[in-house]
């Protein structure tokens, strides 16, 4: 996992998403809310790339428009298969399933991303039968080394998910997600709905999976001690854009933008009282109605004139430590 | 906090159970607290140790489960010395005193209001009940309490429904509901847990506050460590429907003595840690099935301290091991001295 690896699994170059907003007569479209709005990232083969940001900055409809469960209004993103680079945005349905087979999703809520009348064998073995495999011992095989390797007992397989715990049902997820031997997995959330002693085994699974299987994983979270813990590199997003992306540990010993400053400052941690006061007050950006120049200066302690007028560039430190601010800040890290 | 004035709320030996298909389930098994007034009191736990349900028991809405033992004794200013348990879930006493006198934040913002009410309507109820004020006197003091807890264009939302605003907005309107009648005891269960950081720090700041200015008592409920060490003084460890620990905040992120709050402190990533080439340490199992509980210790089978046919065969007492911190472990029972070969340092 930390090896430096320079080849890149997935480029991500100004995506974006805008939803409609209809109203009126006829449900005429009125305007638009800029999900994502020009994203550009890209990920390298072995490692984890971390997404953050309050709920409603699009880091979810990021994640899905890499699976094309959303489609991008524009953009590219580009997959590179061990043969050749694909251009994801531009491909059939029917393409586009044999690019699912090496991409793959893990889903934020055990309770109702697993079926409840389907048995654990049926819901693990699923992506096998979209990809046509008969259900022969080899399938059965699949499943219960499978269900091994996520530290469930292959006994488990008749069972019905709500015979499970919160944890045992994401092990499942995550059996699932891991059936087509992916390359890439989004992981939405994958731990934000567990109890903190689950949510450090199902982490310690992630991790110990991605050695064995060298896996990529993009990971979206909003709890950054967790995203810390997890990630080698890191994009914290503010209504719809990229503020601020850099290596883990750049961001958060030496944040550039005031908002991942002032996440960071709000976790809640053990040891150290967190002045609740002052840091980030209101919340996130309305965004079908957007605030001029930065979108974060109505909440930004350190705003100035041309904060209201003009919205900052992505500026590169050093370490491709990139941050969308007008001032080269000194910030607080951890 | 004052040691030896009377406690406003004291519950003794509490069991609460729930009659189910396949048996009988005890939630709450015999659990004892005592909230002193100005008290920020922590109630820590995993999802199914109890504490929601303790605490619904103190307001009388353990319904579907039942009170099967113990006792709840609060100091009413307008009733003197009541017995909670022994009154009637519907009866007109125990309604005088919720929302009046012990006010409830419930968890989930999305589903604890009616969808079919205006939020307006809904928090200017508990007034037009509790207080025998006008209609137009409780909307203004609605509107009050809604900018009292920092809610965006307030009139506007007292004529919203709960699905028009988002869950942030949504758990303010809660908060404000819940202290409109200026309730000595407020229970807070996960008040902040759906929410976003930056939204969870402003309304521990509100409670904080709240706390500060009309020294309101508060039982706190959750599973966030980082959030009990930033609002609490007392702290108290659940698992399985037991009390395992009980300790002041500092002392116990300090040294905590039980095997249990240990692991679930070190099971916390933290942000000022380097995780490159380590991994966070890990409970090991899972919560034991409802219906049959392990015998002795409940922890044993998890516990990394676990002595042979000591631990799995009789249940540890709560025991005073300095002033002020209780802990129910076997590493603890027999002399003051097990105190130097102190578990965990943090």
């Amino acid at each position: 996992m930390n090896q430096e690896n320079t080849e890149p699994i997935i480029e991500i170059k100004d995506l974006c998403k805008y939803f409609p907003v209809q109203g009126g007569f006829f449900d005429k479209i009125e305007g638009v809310v800029k999900a994502v709005d020009g994203v550009s990232f890209e990920v390298m083969k072995g490692t984890t790339f971390g997404l953050v940001g309050e709920s409603g900055c699009g880091k979810t409809t990021t994640g899905r428009m890499i699976l094309k469960l959303i489609e991008p209004t524009s953009g590219s993103i580009i997959f590179h298969d061990d043969a050749e680079p694909v251009e994801i945005t531009t491909l059939s349905k029917k393409q586009m399933r044999q690019i699912r087979k090496k991409i793959q999703m893990i889903f934020q809520d055990p309770f109702s991303s697993l079926n409840p009348r389907m048995t654990i064998e049926h819901i693990v073995g699923e992506p096998l039968r979209a990809l046509g495999m008969k259900q022969d011992v080899e399938y059965k095989n699949a499943i219960s080394d499978m269900l091994v390797k996520v530290g469930l007992s292959s006994d488990y397989m008749n069972r019905y998910p709500h015979a499970f715990s919160g944890g045992q049902r994401q092990r499942v997820g995550i059996a699932r997600a891991l059936m087509t031997r992916p390359q890439l997995v989004v992981a939405d959330e994958p731990v934000s709905a567990l109890d903190v002693s689950v949510q450090a085994q199902i982490m310690n699974l992630l991790k110990e999976l991605q050695k064995n299987l060298s896996l990529t994983f993009i990971f979206i979270a909003h709890n950054l001690s967790v995203v810390k813990y997890m990630c080698d590199t890191l994009a914290v997003m503010y209504v719809g854009r990229i503020v601020e992306i850099g290596k883990s540990e750049d961001i958060f010993k030496n944040p550039k933008h005031p908002y991942s400053e002032g996440l960071i400052a709000l976790i809640p941690k053990t040891f150290i009282k967190t002045k609740l006061d002052a840091i980030m007050p209101g919340s996130i950006a309305d965004g079908s109605n957007l605030p001029s120049g930065c979108y974060f200066h109505p909440r930004c302690a350190y705003a100035k004139d041309i904060c209201t007028k003009e919205y900052p560039p992505l500026r590169e430190y050093e370490n491709g430590h990139k941050s969308a601010c007008h001032f080269d800040l000194q910030l607080n890290g951890v | 906090m004052m040691e030896n004035q009377k406690p406003l709320l004291s519950i003794n030996n509490l069991h609460v159970g729930f009659k189910m298909r396949q048996g009988f389930v005890n939630a709450v098994n015999g659990i004892n607290l005592k909230l002193n007034a100005g008290q920020v009191l922590a109630l820590v736990g995993e999802s199914g140790s109890g504490k929601t349900v303790a605490a619904r028991s103190i307001l009388r809405i353990e319904a579907p489960g039942k009170i099967t033992e113990g006792e709840i004794e609060y100091q009413s200013p307008n009733h003197g010395m009541l017995n909670l348990h022994q009154l009637k879930a519907a009866g007109l006493q125990i309604r005088s005193i919720r929302w009046k006198e012990i006010a409830m934040i419930f968890q989930e913002p999305m589903t604890s209001f009616g969808p079919m009410h205006t939020f307006g309507n809904q928090i200017a109820e508990a007034l037009i009940i509790h207080e025998n004020v006008s209609k137009s006197e409780a909307y203004d003091r609605t509107l009050e309490s809604l900018q009292e807890v920092g809610m965006p264009r307030p009139a506007k939302v007292m004529k919203q429904y709960p699905h028009q605003i988002s869950g942030g907005m949504r758990q303010r309107a809660m908060i404000a509901m819940a202290l409109i009648c200026n309730p000595q005891i407020l229970v807070a269960d996960e008040p902040t847990t759906a929410l976003d950081v930056s939204t969870e720090a402003q309304i521990l700041k509100l409670i904080r506050d709240r706390q500060e200015t009309l020294n309101t008592t508060i039982l706190y409920i959750t599973h966030n460590l980082g959030v009990v060490f930033n609002i609490a003084d007392q702290v108290a460890v659940m698992y399985l429907g037991e009390i395992i620990e009980q300790a002041p905040v500092s002392d116990l992120f300090i040294s905590p003595k039980h095997p249990y709050t240990e692991a679930l402190i070190n099971a916390v990533p933290r942000v000022d840690t380097d995780y490159t080439n380590r991994k966070s340490k890990v409970i090991k199992g899972n919560i034991p099935d409802p219906y049959s509980h392990p015998k002795g210790c409940k922890f044993h089978p998890r516990c990394p301290k676990f002595m042979k046919d000591v631990c799995d065969t009789a249940k540890p007492d709560m025991i005073e091991i300095v002033a002020n911190r209780f802990v129910a472990c076997h590493l603890y029972s027999n002399t003051q001295e097990n105190l130097t070969n102190e578990p965990g340092k943090y």
